[in-house]
């Protein structure tokens, strides 16, 4: 296992930083930043990225909820009744990511996110 | 007991949308409480970072068993991310409503470019593009590299 050198800690360290702000801020996971990050800027195998992420990112999203826990933000039902199944879900979709994911597909999800994001402006 | 069974099948519904696309829970379950549930924007964020966690930790797991974790990564990333979410969590406690809520619709036009990026790069150079992390294009053991979706 190789020991990260200077200049790639400082990457590791700006990421770090990076993704825990938009973390908090956007109540993300942050491995949309953290995933590409880890490829492009540190040159981790995607799979080694990935992986590396969700263990990063799992204790950022801790301590986010954690902390908007202890100031009240935190609907703890309401996380267990999305979360539990939402776990579930995750094992769903990623099983027939390669059957049903393809481009037509990827691009109707696409637009569904373009429309969400109107609505959310709309009530804005 | 109905508006349980709502809560749960968005959940589902959340959860399996974002394993598919490789997109993260967040980013689903924030719009999905807001619009369906009538949360505010900042109680959706703050319950969506605590339900994504079993998710999160599932696929950590999961992932570390696969040997796909540089720790030492891991853990700079990880400890930096605490500073940040310091940071994050005074803005988004002190910033008005609208705002986090246009900020979020950004982050959701950003998702959906990417996806349209990596549909236009598939296109142009199959193989190139799927190395960086940019590409959803499926891989044979896609589902063992992202069982939880890490992104966002």
């Amino acid at each position: 296992m190789s020991v990260p050198g200077a200049g790639e800690t400082r990457r590791l360290v700006g990421i770090g930083l990076v993704a825990g702000v938009l973390s908090a801020l956007m109540g993300v996971g942050g491995g949309i930043l953290v995933v590409p990050a880890l490829t492009v800027l540190l040159g981790f195998p995607i799979k080694v990225a990935t992986g590396t992420s969700l263990v990063a990112i799992t204790a950022t999203a801790l301590t986010g909820a954690a902390v908007y826990g202890l100031l009240g933000y935190v609907d703890v039902g309401s996380a267990l009744l999305l979360g539990l199944p939402a776990a579930v879900g995750v094992l769903f979709g990623a099983q027939l990511q390669q059957r049903l994911s393809g481009d037509t597909v990827q691009l109707a999800f696409a637009a569904f996110l373009v429309a969400v994001a109107g609505a959310l402006l709309v009530r804005a | 007991m109905r508006v349980v069974l709502e809560i749960t099948a968005t959940g589902v519904a959340a959860g399996f949308l974002a394993g598919m696309f490789g997109v993260g829970g967040g980013i689903l379950m924030v719009p999905a409480m807001v619009l369906l549930l009538g949360f505010s924007q900042l109680d959706a964020q703050a319950t969506s970072l605590a339900a994504m966690l079993p998710a999160l930790g599932a696929g950590a797991l999961r992932q570390r068993h696969f040997g796909n974790v540089r720790p030492r990564a891991a853990v700079t990333v990880g400890v930096c991310s605490l500073a940040g979410v310091g940071l994050g969590t005074v803005l988004a406690t002190s910033l008005p409503e609208r705002v986090l809520q246009v900020l979020f619709s950004v982050l959701l036009l950003v998702v959906a470019f990417r996806l349209l990026w990596e549909v236009r790069g598939r296109r142009r150079a199959p193989l190139a593009h799927a190395a960086t992390g940019l590409s959803h294009t499926p891989v044979p053991d896609a589902a063992a590299i992202d069982p939880v979706g890490s992104r966002p």
